[in-house]
């Protein structure tokens, strides 16, 4: 393993140096059929799941062929990739908002071809490399994290509790037979980046016991005031302890205004709070983006706690497939989850879905918890 | 042969959603066999323990990475998150194993030419373990070591003419959705628009000079198909002022039933005939559609562009053509004060590639003046919002208070007014009042 140079210069480091100059411009990569009729679209089509079609003013027509993809790649799942668009797309690709693949043809025959072509390709494990489908009416890919795969505050796995849920909604994945669309996301802590707030069902990694205060260490690794502000609950203080005889300037958690948001150890690398039986998952349901009909809307929890069950997670893959089916059975036509949810009421929602209310489910956080109450006399025996 | 027993990661490999534990393990074997001679610049076993170290906290139901990580390339503040493994002894090849944000091209548009490039490059001097892509967009590159952080710059900026993404409290990498090149819906050219302020803020992606994060997004239409109104803090989404155009004949067609509604997206199930009347009019949120005598028709006055009906009938109704986008500020996630959606800062805006965009940096720009100076350490531009007030917002961005800037008037009369906005201002002599009223 000999070190080769790039031609960089440790002894010059600004020598020679490029900055700012931002990303390749995305015109340089779209295939001459989009440059093309670039502005030009008319309208589209759902030919078949996981196959689109649409019509340029020209009457030029692209068949793009959508297929799932793990997010987390290698190299050598990127090279077939590339061998496939280099062999059906004159070397042209492109990947979705929600990390999904998509090749785009000229023809109908090409994209029927291509589509199985895609759907027969197989790990040595037996899953599929580029299952065709997240269009329309169905569950497309799973928006998620890095989990244990590369973070240090995650409460749970991302790729993992990803590849068991999309096991088990695979179906789903491959038609358009539900309601309306139904978005997945999954984040390992409360952190929530990517889209947990605002999916149909959410899957989030959550703590249940208070940080550790590693006393002897935090006051030469963390910046005290900082530890204190990140708390959302206010239950964090600076302090004083004496250990061994000797004083350390540290923090004390009030354990009882703690609701484990990891946020002080995200500051603070002398709180650590990760814990095995502790950690697990909360499921959200009812968020939604799009503008469509209803507002865009937040998730919210339904489920606080399922525990972590590494490597399949079955009861958290359980539970969302019954909401999941509770929903494709009872709601109306383009009728998000959430809009099902508000339009038969929250009470009759746990009902359906075979869920159990606890007292964890009651917002509890500041002045707006008032607001998620109920001050009516409307609601359903 | 592998290095590491992954009895819990083996059982991943079954089912039919695409394993990444498999995938992992045939880079492991690539690399182990090598065909191409390369010469590995970290260990060629890094994602056989990276399997090794995902197993181990499968076993214990906890992370096995460091605290943080303080990494980078010269003259910039951002753009690596440095990774270090807890268990650097059972696990050399992941010891260091940095993350790098390289700037992906707006709308995720490749040719092979270049990925190949990048997946070479990432071969030689990484894990080979890539996310396609992160949430905020970028390319993400999994796992390297510090020596090789310059070494990758050097070849993206001199050999592949790519600049990392953002990190830290900064402006992040921006992203869109795919906009005119392949949807009828775009109502203004989002991949340009990204393009475009993505260079212009080049600074303010790679040096950290903001109280906190701060995320652009562009999206096409209402459908929000980047998401912008839940995932940036400065969300352009776009929108037009005219009227829906319709074309009665397809209207016809899909009343017919010789054209699928939405496209075809309910396919799998039978939901019966399309019947215009249930599946659009009673379904428009502001009930200004109307379909009599074989004719639709539209109170384009009273419509709010929710889009359903566009969507539910694609080739009969098409956006207007007096076009432009909506601007919404503040989303963000929970943490700290919880979690916001984008607030609807300008209903209506030029989207003017002619002037480079000027209207819309200047509003940028304005709110970047003010939450720069007031921003406390580590509060996002929402807070920010909250703690000062929506009216400051208005007022740094230079642009006219709107009612639809509210979902509804306040409810309290807790009303602040200006001193000169007063009659007679707020210098009061207590002696003058007591001339007309006794103590």
């Amino acid at each position: 393993m000999a070190f080769i140079s790039s031609g960089y210069n440790p002894e010059k480091p600004m020598e020679n140096r490029i900055t700012d100059i931002g990303p390749r411009e995305y015109k340089e990569f779209l295939p001459p059929i989009i440059e093309k009729n670039f502005g030009k679209w008319v309208y589209h089509e759902i030919v078949e799941p996981g196959m689109l079609m649409h019509k340029a003013e020209s009457g030029d027509e692209v068949y793009t062929v959508r297929c799932g993809g793990a997010r987390l790649m290698s190299v050598t799942h990127i090279r077939e990739i590339c061998d496939i668009a280099d062999k059906f797309c004159d070397g042209h690709l492109r990947f979705t908002t929600r990390n999904n693949i998509e090749f785009m043809v000229d023809s109908l025959e090409k994209a029927q071809e291509l589509k199985k072509y895609l759907n027969d390709q197989k790990f040595s494990g037996g899953s599929h490399k580029y299952p065709v489908g997240g269009t329309g009416a169905g569950v497309t890919n799973i928006v998620h994290t890095q989990g244990w795969v590369h973070c240090h505050t995650p409460a749970t796995d991302a790729s993992g509790t990803v590849k068991a849920t999309m096991d088990t909604v695979f179906d789903e994945f491959q038609n358009m037979r539900l309601p309306a669309p139904v978005r997945i996301s999954m984040a390992c802590c409360l952190n929530m980046c990517g889209a947990v707030h605002c999916s149909d069902i959410a899957i989030l990694g959550i703590h249940r016991k208070p940080p550790m205060v590693d006393h002897k260490v935090l006051d030469n690794i963390c910046e005290v005031p900082l530890a204190v502000a990140a708390c959302p609950t206010g239950a964090i203080r600076p302090t004083k302890v004496e250990i061994d005889g000797k004083s350390y300037k540290t923090v004390a958690v009030k354990e009882e205004r703690c609701m484990f948001c990891g946020n002080c150890y995200t500051m603070c690398p002398a709180m650590p709070l990760s814990d095995k039986e502790g950690d697990g998952v909360a499921l959200m349901v009812g968020g939604k983006i799009s503008n469509r009909i209803t507002k865009p809307a937040f998730s919210k929890v339904v489920v606080p706690f399922i525990p972590n069950e590494p490597p399949r997670w079955p009861t958290m893959t359980k539970v969302i497939k019954q909401i999941l089916d509770a929903y494709a059975e009872d709601a109306r036509k383009y009728e998000r989850l959430g809009d099902w949810a508000n339009r038969i009421g929250w009470e009759r929602f746990f009902e359906k879905c075979g869920l159990e209310f606890t007292e964890h489910l009651i917002d509890d956080f500041r002045d707006p918890a008032y607001y998620t109450w109920r001050q009516t006399t409307q609601f359903k025996f | 042969m592998a290095k590491h027993k992954t009895p819990l990661l083996d059982q991943l490999e079954s089912g039919p959603w695409p394993s990444f534990v498999s995938d992992i393990k045939q880079e492991c074997e690539n690399r182990a066999k090598n065909e191409k001679g390369v010469e590995f610049q970290i260990p060629a076993d890094c994602p056989e323990d990276l399997l090794g170290v995902l197993e181990l906290s499968y076993v214990d139901g906890e992370t096995h990475w460091k605290h943080g990580g303080i990494v980078g390339v010269f003259g910039y503040g951002g753009g690596v998150i440095g990774r270090y493994c807890d268990q650097p002894e059972m696990f050399p090849g992941v010891a260091h194993f940095h993350t790098i944000r390289v700037n992906q091209p707006s709308g995720k548009y490749y040719t092979t030419e270049f990925l190949r490039q990048l997946c070479d490059l990432w071969e030689f001097r990484g894990s080979g373990l890539t996310n396609m892509h992160g949430a905020t967009g970028d390319i993400v590159f999994i796992g390297t070591t510090t020596p090789q952080l310059e070494e990758i710059f050097y070849e993206l900026t001199h050999n592949l003419n790519t600049d990392l993404g953002g990190s830290g409290s900064n402006l992040r990498t921006p992203a869109t959705c795919l906009g005119m090149s392949r949807c009828e819906y775009a109502c203004y050219d989002t991949q340009a628009l990204c393009f475009n302020l993505t260079n212009e803020y080049q600074d303010e992606l790679h040096r950290p000079a903001f109280p906190y994060k701060f995320k652009f997004k562009f999206d096409g239409c209402p459908n929000g198909c980047v998401a912008s109104i839940a995932r940036s803090d400065f969300s352009v989404i776009g929108t037009w002022r005219d009227e829906i155009r319709i074309d009665q004949e397809a209207v016809a067609g899909y009343v017919g039933g010789e054209l699928a509604p939405n496209a075809g997206a309910h396919a799998g199930r039978d939901w019966g005939k399309f019947d215009i009347q249930k599946e659009v009019i009673d379904l428009c949120p502001s009930e200004c559609m109307s379909y009599e005598d074989g004719k639709l028709s539209i109170d384009n006055k009273e419509c709010v562009r929710c889009m359903h009906c566009i969507n539910t009938m694609p080739r009969a109704l098409r956006i207007g053509n007096d076009r432009g986008a909506s601007i919404f500020v503040g989303a963000k996630a929970p943490i700290l004060d919880g979690a916001q959606m984008g607030s609807l800062l300008v209903p209506f805006v030029k989207v003017d590639a002619g002037n480079d965009y000027q209207e819309i940096k200047d509003i940028v720009e304005g709110i970047w003046d003010l939450w720069m100076e007031e921003g406390k350490n580590r509060e996002r531009l929402g807070e920010t919002m909250k703690r000062m007030g929506f009216q400051k917002i208005i007022e740094s961005a230079g642009v006219p208070v709107d009612v639809r800037q509210v979902q509804e008037p306040r409810t309290n009369p807790y009303i602040f007014w200006k001193a000169e906005d007063v009659e007679g201002g707020w210098d009061r002599d207590i002696a003058e009042y007591r001339k007309r009223h006794q103590q």
